[in-house]
């Protein structure tokens, strides 16, 4: 690249900070070391943006997830070369998982040593190729500006994702020209976001002659931006169509709307898994036919016709076969969608899907999440319930993270979303570990709004290290653990798929979390019994400082309703003493996870 | 359905930014995904504008083959996949240098074969010969066989190259 007459001449430290300023970045997730020590002394010597020392590189990822799902905006993170890069991997793949726009700058030893197994070096760009959307390695100062803002316009456009930018020591150090962010097209990447008009067209004429409809919305609808959830409750109400989330997709509909089914899948409702199965139009906008919601593919919703519009096209056919196939942004193929259903002469009669919505209603007659709180010990469900109830009455802001396991989807199960951004989940990669780094990034991001993250005892101590980063910038961050002294999710397939042999699920020697909290100058509270459960509660949500609730949960109890591995929607199982399907696992079943 | 399951082979052209690691891209992705790779070839097509072409010859049910093409198509250094198998008629080539060592009626034998097939003769000694041929992969196999018993030695090949025949053009 040729320094044109404007470029200005600085350290490339510097350019770094002046480029992530120029894209909008006020904070920056990271933990400093060797090679990235001239971007912490640039960083020093300035005051646009601010840095958030974590306790692990693993959770400066997982933080500026939280902080990009929460915000709209694409997360930051810094690290040092070597293990810096390689702890960061687990957070990358996450991200690129879960669709999540993060820019992270990585260290390197100086261009002269790579390849010479120089202290603390790492492939790093070899090794998070497959964890990224994209990844970079600057050679020349001249090259450093225009990586940096190809890697923010990569994360967030299309398909949002991960993108890591190695800096040899070097660069950082020596002079480099600062151009400011291009306004021309990127060379070879270009997504559409606006659909076919013609695949529009035939989307339209299959739902308005469909009587069994279902709408089936993901992430990608919420990574559209706000707009596109406004935009899917208006095709919603103007349809009278039944709507369902995928975890992913929680919030992007208000789980409050009598058109809402709640969230399909592994876990999902019996009334949504059976919709799905039963329907004869489905259309998925920004989900993917993920095995956690298929469940066996060639008995997937057998007798319907399957509009799909994601704005990956790679996403299209992969694992089910599509009739429409709609490449585009969810928010730009909503609108669409409305226009053409306006457009469109109205269907013959309106009362074409009251059959349906009967069925629906006997589905839902079932009552698949309801459980009974009886005795002294606290149900899992019960606590998730309380927690939603009470927190609703507060009126505050409220923001929830997840570990993963039982807890996670009885979070997604129990507790309501109203709006999108609000929920904060590892769903594709299932990371241990995600919910409270994910919290401290929500909490930086919203610093007046209630964060909680809702966690298992064996999930928490994955990242327990991060309550030193609560306490550092006073985070009031509230941890929930639905603690059943068990890996609960395991356990539970020990008991349904390997005949009750707990295998190490076992959470054995637990910290005292109560005295944990207060070790990192937060406030620890618990709850044994049923009737502490409330008071602990409210306790928590009224304290201003950083809190664990340990909640001592029933340890025996499983997640229902679940479809095991290898069955079909319909072969769900459902709690103990409600009726419904029991299908044995086949062996075929248990090779899946 | 049986025709969902039916494999067939493609080829298929990508024209890709010539940067670090866009090979890596391509075969990571293969290989990540479990797609077949029968040959892959890359060169520099465009130095002022730094494009490669890479030609990857896979195979797979038409659902695979349209889900690697999606793959390709959404890296990030890539800017456009064609299907050549699918788009019509076109040519693939490849190059291939065969060592045959031996002396007498092999030798006499190997050299009037190579004539017949219209292989080079590149270099020789009183015992040996490297012919130099190109064409289709079938010729190119139906060629090392024939060389098999009159003393062939070692084979090198360039994999496939292909572009469609007609007016028709890949380019960015």
């Amino acid at each position: 690249m040729s320094a044109s007459p404007d470029a200005r001449i600085m350290t490339g430290a510097e350019v770094i900070l002046e480029a992530l300023k120029d894209q909008g970045v006020e904070v920056v997730f990271g933990y400093p070391g060797g090679a990235v020590l001239p971007i912490y002394d640039a960083l020093f010597q300035q005051n646009h943006i601010r840095h958030i020392l974590v306790r692990h590189e693993q959770a400066a990822v997982h933080a500026a997830e939280g902080y990009a799902r929460s915000s709209g905006k694409v997360g930051c993170v810094l690290v040092t070369s070597g293990p810096g890069a390689t702890n960061a991997v687990t957070g990358l793949l996450d991200a690129l998982m879960d669709s999540i726009p993060l820019v992270c700058l990585t260290g390197q030893v100086p261009t002269h040593l790579i390849g010479n197994d120089a202290f603390q070096e790492a492939d790093t760009t070899g090794i998070t190729r497959p964890a990224t959307k994209h990844n970079y390695l600057v050679k020349r100062p001249g090259d450093l500006a225009r990586t940096l803002h190809d890697a923010f316009y990569v994360a967030r456009s299309g398909r949002p994702g991960p993108v890591v930018v190695d800096l040899p020591k070097d660069i950082l150090i020596g002079k480099a020209p600062y151009f400011p962010a291009p306004v021309v097209e990127h060379r070879s990447y270009r997504p559409t976001t606006e659909p076919d008009p013609r695949r529009i067209a035939e989307a339209v004429a299959l739902l308005k002659q469909a009587e069994r409809p279902i709408v089936y919305a993901g992430g990608g609808v919420i990574n559209a931006g706000p707009e596109a959830s406004a935009l899917l409750r208006e095709f919603i109400r103007l349809t009278g169509f039944p709507c369902t989330n995928t975890l992913m997709g929680l919030g992007s509909f208000p789980s409050s709307d009598p058109q809402f089914l709640g969230m399909l899948g592994m876990h999902g409702t019996y009334e949504a898994n059976l919709a799905m199965h039963g329907c004869d139009v489905m259309l998925n906008i920004g989900a993917r036919f993920d095995d956690r919601v298929t469940g066996r593919l060639d008995a997937f919703s057998p007798g319907s016709k399957k509009i799909h519009a994601d704005i990956d096209p790679s996403s299209i056919n992969k694992n089910v076969q599509v009739d429409v196939p709609i490449v585009g942004d969810a928010a730009a193929v909503l609108r669409a969608l409305i226009a053409a259903w306006k457009a469109a002469p109205p269907a013959p009669d309106r009362t074409v899907l009251a059959p349906w919505w009967r069925q629906i209603a006997t589905w839902r007659g079932k009552d698949c999440l309801s459980y009974v709180q009886q005795g002294k010990i606290i149900k899992p469900q019960h606590a998730v319930k309380r927690l939603f109830e009470i927190t609703q009455a507060t009126k505050r802001e409220t923001f929830i993270t997840t570990e993963v396991g039982q807890h996670q989807m009885w979070a997604a199960q129990y507790f309501g979303f109203e709006q999108p951004n609000h929920w904060m989940t590892s769903g594709g990669l299932g990371t241990m570990g995600y919910g409270l780094p994910a919290a401290m990034g929500v909490q930086i991001a919203h610093p007046d709004a209630l964060v909680i993250d809702i966690a298992g005892e064996a999930s928490i101590l994955m990242n327990i290290q991060e309550m030193g980063t609560l306490a550092q910038y006073r985070l009031p961050v509230k941890i929930f653990i639905l603690n059943n002294q068990y890996m609960g999710m395991v356990r539970q397939w020990q008991e349904l798929l390997h005949g009750a042999r707990y295998s190490e699920s076992y959470s054995e020697a637990l910290p005292d979390f109560v005295k944990l909290a207060e070790s990192f100058h937060a406030v620890g509270m618990r709850a044994t019994q049923a009737d502490q459960l409330d008071d602990v509660i409210h306790a928590m949500l009224a304290s201003p400082k950083p809190v664990i609730a340990d909640i001592c949960v029933a340890q025996d109890e499983n997640c229902y309703p679940m479809i095991p591995s290898g069955a079909a929607h319909n072969q769900m199982i459902l709690a103990p003493g409600q009726e419904g399907g029991v299908a044995g696992v086949t062996d075929e079943g248990k090779v899946l996870v | 359905m049986s025709d969902s399951l039916l494999e067939r082979t493609a080829t298929i052209a990508v024209l890709v930014e010539n940067e670090a690691g866009v090979l890596a891209r391509v075969i990571g992705l293969f290989s990540g995904r479990g797609y077949n790779i029968e040959s892959l070839t890359v060169a520099p097509v465009d130095e002022t504008r730094r494009i490669s072409r890479i030609t990857v010859v896979t195979s797979g049910t038409e659902m695979i083959i349209e889900q690697i093409k999606a793959q390709l198509d959404r890296l990030v250094p890539v800017h456009k996949v064609s299907d050549l198998t699918l788009e019509g008629p076109h040519l693939v080539r490849e190059l291939a240098l065969i060592k045959v060592v031996g002396r007498g009626e092999n030798r006499m034998e190997a050299l009037r074969l190579a004539d017949a097939f219209r292989a080079r003769v590149v270099d020789a000694t009183h015992e040996s010969a490297v012919f130099e041929m190109t064409g289709a992969a079938e010729k190119i196999e139906a060629f090392v066989a024939l060389m098999r018993p009159l003393g062939l030695a070692e084979v090198s090949r360039t994999g496939a190259v292909a572009i469609a025949r007609g007016t028709k053009s890949l380019t960015v």
